[in-house]
């Protein structure tokens, strides 16, 4: 079959692999119809994220058709169903799979060794992220094995397009649990930094769970007007300051909600002096992440406020004000998102017309053009905010 | 035996493996900013390393000091292009193949008596800045933002029902789950303290 396979820093190829096979009873095979490059894969492009192997399939944002089933996920799945597969592995059944912590769950990390080491305890497997979270293959190809398919996996119906279900792996439960661990309530004002996919649908979550005022901060105008296109109010760090604008919208106390949808790469520029010092850290290995967003929100926020993580982070920052986020009293949540938690509740509002997720998609095009869809996305080229791609 | 091959061993049976290896994301500009990185990475450690042997081969005696330093300069210069941003490495190698050259007009003397070693290095060095150069414009037409289309998306609002009538849509039948909420009131922790 045909695959985007990592072969180190910025080499991402089209390569021929060899098929994926049932290994466990529980496992299922899908035949992928479409898959996308997140955000976070450019951490994997950029080689920030140790323990990728040459050879690794990348993808962790993929839906298809099921084409053959382990004995023991016969129960819940069948030749020819319909399914988006969410991003994160889980059993069902362990201790924080019944809490719904699914993208923590203890058992489906087939390398939890290596990542009790990096992480103290493991996390659960990811499809397409690392051997530390399994190294298990991605969807980024034409076919894909499911492990636990019993429990990974989201039924979706036919009749509706895979434009606007293909996120429900990732990128829309992902900004809803941005909005949902904000604990947004009507009245709030919400600031969301970045306004990539996954700070898009945190920008609509925010709007659907009640928020009065909505605002976005990026420098990407594409960006800051598909923000805006959702009723967000846009600040353009590049132009303006950011502590001011959002103290003038707040009548100077800031926002109740701070929302980090950047992460571990946040923009580097001479306005922005910390930026520099994090990027030359980073090259020297001195800083795994650039966390000035984290330094900016816990600033920004209001006193008694909440500062909401869902970008990706992949290690060590330096300089965070804890002494600023403590004094103020400041509630931290933060996590990769749990999916299953949230995707029934979501798939309904997609039927219903609350939310069309496919309003993202930039660019569609076959999964041989992946590599150069990479570099394009990454260099926010030909005004590139999300790419889906057809196997 | 290739690397992708190598590393199956991390891999469990029913796991795909490579059999042909594609197209690559990586440019021409990248594998040639790539390759000049290592070349700095390799002179740079000579320069550190033995200057008494340069400074001698060049009619440079006395300036091994001034060797070292453009061997750090030379490693410095490396990271970045070895890194994502490498155009501002290739151009702080440009600016350090300016003070080569600089450096090398002075073994360029008639006097010198190892003025062939001098020229050759000189021919050198314009070479690898020729390349530098090269690297540099090719990356940044690559790599540029600006290629594409400039597109406008503020007919792009996903929620089909406009804005203003999606506000607090959800609200209607999904409450924060107890887990989630981080703010509470006085009102219903302590009742009896505000009754």
């Amino acid at each position: 079959m045909k695959a985007l396979v990592w072969h180190g820093k910025e080499d991402v190829r089209y390569d021929t692999v060899t098929d994926p096979s049932i290994e466990n009873p529980r496992d299922a095979i899908i035949k992928v119809t479409s898959c996308a490059i997140c955000g976070s894969d450019l951490h994997l492009f950029h080689n920030l994220i140790p323990a990728m192997l040459p050879g690794d399939i990348l993808g962790h944002e993929s839906m298809g058709e099921v084409v053959e089933v382990g004995s023991e996920a016969k129960g819940s799945l069948k030749v020819g169903d319909r399914v988006v597969i969410p991003f994160t592995i889980q059993c069902g059944d362990c201790e924080q799979c019944r809490k719904g912590n699914f993208s923590v769950c203890r058992r489906t990390n087939r390398k939890a060794e290596l990542a009790d080491k990096a992480f103290g305890h493991h996390t659960a497997g990811l499809f397409g992220y690392t051997h530390l979270t399994g190294g298990y293959p991605g969807g980024q190809a034409e076919y894909l094995r499911v492990p636990f398919a019993d429990t990974t996996h989201i039924k979706v119906p036919d009749g509706i397009e895979d434009e606007k279900l293909l996120f429900l792996s990732d990128i829309l439960p992902t900004g809803w649990q941005a909005a949902v661990q904000a604990d947004i309530q009507p009245g709030d004002t919400v600031a969301v930094w970045g306004c990539g996919p996954v700070g898009q649908m945190t920008i609509r979550s925010a709007i659907l769970l009640g928020a009065e005022q909505v605002i976005a901060i990026d420098y990407l105008p594409e960006r800051l007007s598909m923000a805006a296109a959702a009723g967000a109010i846009t600040i353009d760090f590049k132009e303006e300051s950011v502590l001011e604008r959002l103290n003038e919208q707040t009548g100077g106390e800031g926002p109740h909600k701070c929302i980090d949808a950047v992460g571990a790469e946040a923009h580097v520029n001479f306005g922005q002096p910390d930026t520099i010092l994090d990027r030359a850290k980073q090259m020297l290995m001195a800083e795994s992440d650039r966390p000035h967003v984290l330094r900016e929100m816990i600033y920004a926020c209001r006193v008694a406020g909440v500062i909401s993580i869902i970008g990706v982070y992949t290690g060590l920052v330096d300089k965070i004000p804890m002494g600023q986020a403590m004094n103020k009293g400041l509630t931290f949540r933060m996590a990769q998102a749990h999916v299953p938690r949230w995707t029934d509740d979501l798939l309904r509002r997609i039927e219903d017309g609350q939310i069309d997720p496919s309003f993202v998609i930039t660019h569609k095009v076959d999964l041989s053009a992946g590599p150069e869809m990479y570099r394009t996305f990454r260099d926010k080229a030909d005004s590139c905010i999300k790419v889906m791609l057809r196997p | 035996m290739s690397l992708t091959n190598v590393t199956h061993i991390a891999r469990s049976e029913g796991d795909p493996r490579v059999e042909h290896k594609g197209p690559s994301s990586l440019t021409g500009p990248d594998r040639l900013a790539r390759a000049l990185g290592w070349f700095s990475i390799g002179l740079g450690i000579a320069e550190l390393v033995a200057p008494g042997r340069i400074a001698r081969a060049l009619g440079l005696e006395g300036k091994e000091g001034l060797i070292r330093a453009y061997g750090a300069r030379e490693i410095a210069s490396a990271v970045p292009t070895l890194s994502v941003d490498k155009q501002v490495g290739l151009a702080a190698r440009i600016g350090g193949d300016a003070l080569d050259l600089g450096t090398l007009a002075l073994a360029l003397r008639p006097d010198n008596p190892k003025r062939d070693n001098a020229a050759i290095a000189t021919a050198l060095v314009l070479g690898i800045t020729l390349l530098d150069i090269i690297a540099y414009s090719g990356t940044k037409t690559v790599h540029s933002r600006e290629r594409g289309a400039q597109r406008d998306y503020s007919d792009r609002s996903g929620l089909p029902r406009g804005s203003q009538a999606s506000r607090g849509l959800a609200r209607k039948d999904f409450d924060i789950p107890p887990d989630y909420r981080a703010e509470g009131r006085v009102a219903d922790a302590v009742p009896e303290l505000v009754a």
